[in-house]
C-alpha cells in the first residue's frame, strides 16, 4: 500500500544539477562544432532534480514529447514574443527567493516562500496533455500538487467564485515585456469549481527537476483541458474574488479569446481552425479532442453554451 | 558601373545569393535545426522571404531611378520569380502537412479564415505573372498590357502583408515593417507618376502677338 507523506524535502535542499549541464553543454557545443554552436539554447536558469516524487495515476499513453521541444518551443511575452525567445532571455528570472501571495476572500491570507509551498501537499508526477490555443500541443511529465491543496490552505469563505492569478512582472527581470503587445502583469482567471477540479494542478517541476524559467519558474498553473494561455506561469499572486476576473488574452482581444477557452475542436478560432493541432515531433496534423481529452470536466459546464463561452 | 552591371557574373551572383534562404533551410533540415515545430518554421521562414522578394522586386524601379540605373531592370524578372519560388514552397508545405491535401480542408480554410483567403489571392495573382514572365509572352502580350497586368504584383505584395498582420497573435511590429517599406515603395510611385502627369499636361498656347 502507498503512503502518501508530505515531501520532508526543501527547496533548498534538492541537488543543484549545474555540474551535470555544464557537462552537457560543453559535449553538445563540442558535437555541434562550429555549425551551430551559437545557435544552441543555453539553459536559462539552471535547475534542479526533484526527489520524492511520486507517480500518479493521471497519465497518457501518448509520447512524451523531449525535454528539448519543451523547453525551447513556448510562449512567454514577457521574454519575447517568438517561440524560441523564451529559451533565450528568461535566464535574467530570478526564480528564488520567491513569494506567492494568496488572499481576498479567505479565512486565512498567507504568503508562502517555495519551501512553504513545496510542503503543501506531496509532489506528484502527472503526464498530461497540453494544447495550446495556437493549434500545437505537447505531452508533459509535470510535477506538482493539486491547486485544491493550496485553496484549502486559505479557507475560502462562501463569498469566493473565481480565483485570479498574476504573473510577476518585473521589467528588470523582463526588459522584453514592453515589446510584449499584451498587458502587463499576464493575469489568469478560473472559476471556483474550476480551480477545485482534482486535474488543475499547480506545477513546480517538469522531467524530474525544477521547472526550468522559460517554462514559468518557479511555480505555475496547469489546466489540461484549457488552452495553453490559462495556464498562467511564475505566480506571484492568488486572489479569491466573487466577480469573474479580468484575463490578460481577453483584455488583448475579447472576441477572440473568451474566459474560459476550454479546448474545443467545434469552436473555431476567428482566424483558424481548432480542429486539428500539430504534435511537437509529428508531421502532419492530428485531431483535436474535446476539452483536450479530458471529459471527465465536462460536467462542470453543463448546460452552458460553449459557443457563446469560448 | 555599367559593366558590373552588364556582367553575366553579377547575375550569377545574384541568383546564389537568392538561393541562400532555400539552401539554410535545408541545411537547417540535415542537421535537425529546424526547431522543434519544423513544419512551422519553414512556413514562417518562406512566407517571410516571399514577402521580402516581393518587396525587393518593386524596389528595382525606385533604385534605378534614385541611382539613374536603368540596367538594373535586368534582375527584376529573376528577384520576382523568386517570390514566386518562395511562394510556392510556403503554399506546398501547407497544403502538404496542414491539410494532407484534403480539399474540404482546404476549401473550408480559404472560405472561413481571412488571412487564408488573402494569402490564397495574393498567390493567384502572382501565378500570371509567373506565367508572363518570358521574353516570348511580353513580345505575345504587348509591351502596355504587358506592364498593365503586372501591376498586378501591387496587389500580391498587399495581400502578402495582410495575410501576415493577420496571422500574428499581438506582436505586430514586423507586418507593420513590412507595410511601412509597401508604402514607402508606393509613394515614389505616386510621386512618378504625379510628375509624368505634369509634363504631359498639355501646355497652355501663349499667344504671341
Amino acid at each position: 500500500m502507498l503512503i502518501r507523506k508530505p515531501a520532508d524535502l526543501r527547496y533548498s535542499d534538492v541537488t543543484p544539477k549545474d555540474t551535470y549541464l555544464n557537462r552537457r553543454r560543453f559535449l553538445a557545443a563540442g558535437s555541434a562544432g562550429i555549425v551551430g554552436a551559437w545557435a544552441l539554447p543555453t539553459p536559462a536558469h539552471a535547475t534542479m532534480k526533484l526527489n520524492n516524487v511520486a507517480k500518479s495515476g493521471y497519465k497518457v499513453d501518448e509520447k512524451i514529447t523531449p525535454f528539448e521541444d519543451i523547453t525551447t518551443y513556448n510562449n512567454y511575452y514577457e521574454f519575447g514574443t517568438d517561440k524560441g525567445d523564451p529559451s533565450h532571455y528568461a535566464n535574467t528570472l530570478r526564480p528564488s527567493p520567491w513569494q506567492v501571495q494568496v488572499g481576498g476572500l479567505v479565512n486565512k491570507p498567507k504568503t508562502f516562500d517555495l519551501d512553504s509551498v513545496m510542503k503543501i501537499a506531496p509532489l506528484e508526477e502527472r503526464i498530461y496533455r497540453h494544447r495550446c490555443v495556437e493549434a500545437w500541443s505537447i505531452v508533459v511529465p509535470w510535477i506538482g500538487f493539486p491547486l485544491a491543496a493550496l485553496l484549502k490552505e486559505v479557507e475560502p469563505n462562501n463569498k469566493a467564485k473565481y480565483v485570479a492569478f498574476q504573473t510577476l512582472y518585473d521589467p528588470k527581470q523582463m526588459p522584453l515585456g514592453n515589446r510584449a503587445g499584451i498587458e502587463l502583469p499576464y493575469v489568469e482567471g478560473l472559476r471556483m469549481d474550476e480551480a477545485m477540479h482534482p486535474l488543475s494542478l499547480l506545477a513546480v517541476g517538469l522531467y524530474g527537476q525544477t521547472l526550468p524559467n522559460q517554462n514559468g519558474a518557479p511555480i505555475r498553473l496547469v489546466i489540461p483541458w484549457k488552452y495553453g494561455f490559462k495556464s498562467i506561469k511564475s505566480i506571484v499572486k492568488i486572489t479569491l474574488t466573487d466577480k469573474q476576473p479580468p484575463t490578460t488574452w481577453n483584455i488583448a482581444n475579447a472576441h477572440e479569446y473568451g474566459f474560459y477557452s476550454n479546448v474545443n475542436p467545434a469552436v473555431d478560432h476567428p482566424r483558424w481552425s481548432q480542429a486539428t493541432e500539430r504534435r511537437l515531433g509529428e508531421l502532419f496534423k492530428r485531431k483535436t479532442l474535446m476539452f483536450n481529452g479530458y471529459p471527465e470536466v465536462a460536467s462542470l459546464y453543463t448546460g452552458m453554451d460553449l459557443r457563446k463561452n469560448y | 558601373m555599367k559593366t558590373i552591371l552588364f556582367s553575366p557574373w553579377t547575375k550569377r551572383t545574384l541568383f546564389a545569393l537568392c538561393l541562400i534562404p532555400a539552401l539554410l533551410l535545408v541545411w537547417r533540415g540535415l542537421m535537425g535545426n529546424l526547431s522543434a515545430n519544423p513544419i512551422e518554421f519553414i512556413e514562417h521562414k518562406t512566407g517571410d522571404w516571399a514577402l521580402r522578394f516581393l518587396l525587393i522586386t518593386l524596389a528595382v524601379t525606385p533604385l534605378r531611378k534614385i541611382f539613374e540605373q536603368p540596367l538594373l531592370t535586368r534582375f527584376r524578372r529573376m528577384l520576382g520569380l523568386f517570390a514566386f519560388f518562395y511562394v510556392c514552397v510556403h503554399l506546398l508545405t501547407y497544403l502538404t502537412f496542414d491539410q494532407m491535401f484534403s480539399l474540404s480542408g482546404i476549401y473550408a480554410d480559404v472560405l472561413k479564415r481571412p488571412y487564408i483567403t488573402v494569402g490564397t489571392a495574393g498567390f493567384l495573382m502572382l501565378l500570371p505573372l509567373a506565367i508572363t514572365s518570358t521574353a516570348a509572352m511580353v513580345r505575345r502580350l504587348g509591351p502596355k498590357r504587358w506592364q498593365l497586368l503586372h501591376r498586378l504584383i501591387y496587389f500580391c505584395a498587399l495581400a502578402g502583408v495582410i495575410h501576415y498582420y493577420w496571422l500574428v497573435k499581438s506582436d505586430v511590429r514586423e507586418p507593420l515593417m513590412y507595410f511601412g517599406i509597401l508604402t514607402l515603395l508606393m509613394l515614389f510611385r505616386f510621386r512618378m507618376w504625379l510628375q509624368k502627369g505634369v509634363k504631359n499636361k498639355p501646355q497652355p498656347a501663349s499667344v504671341s502677338v
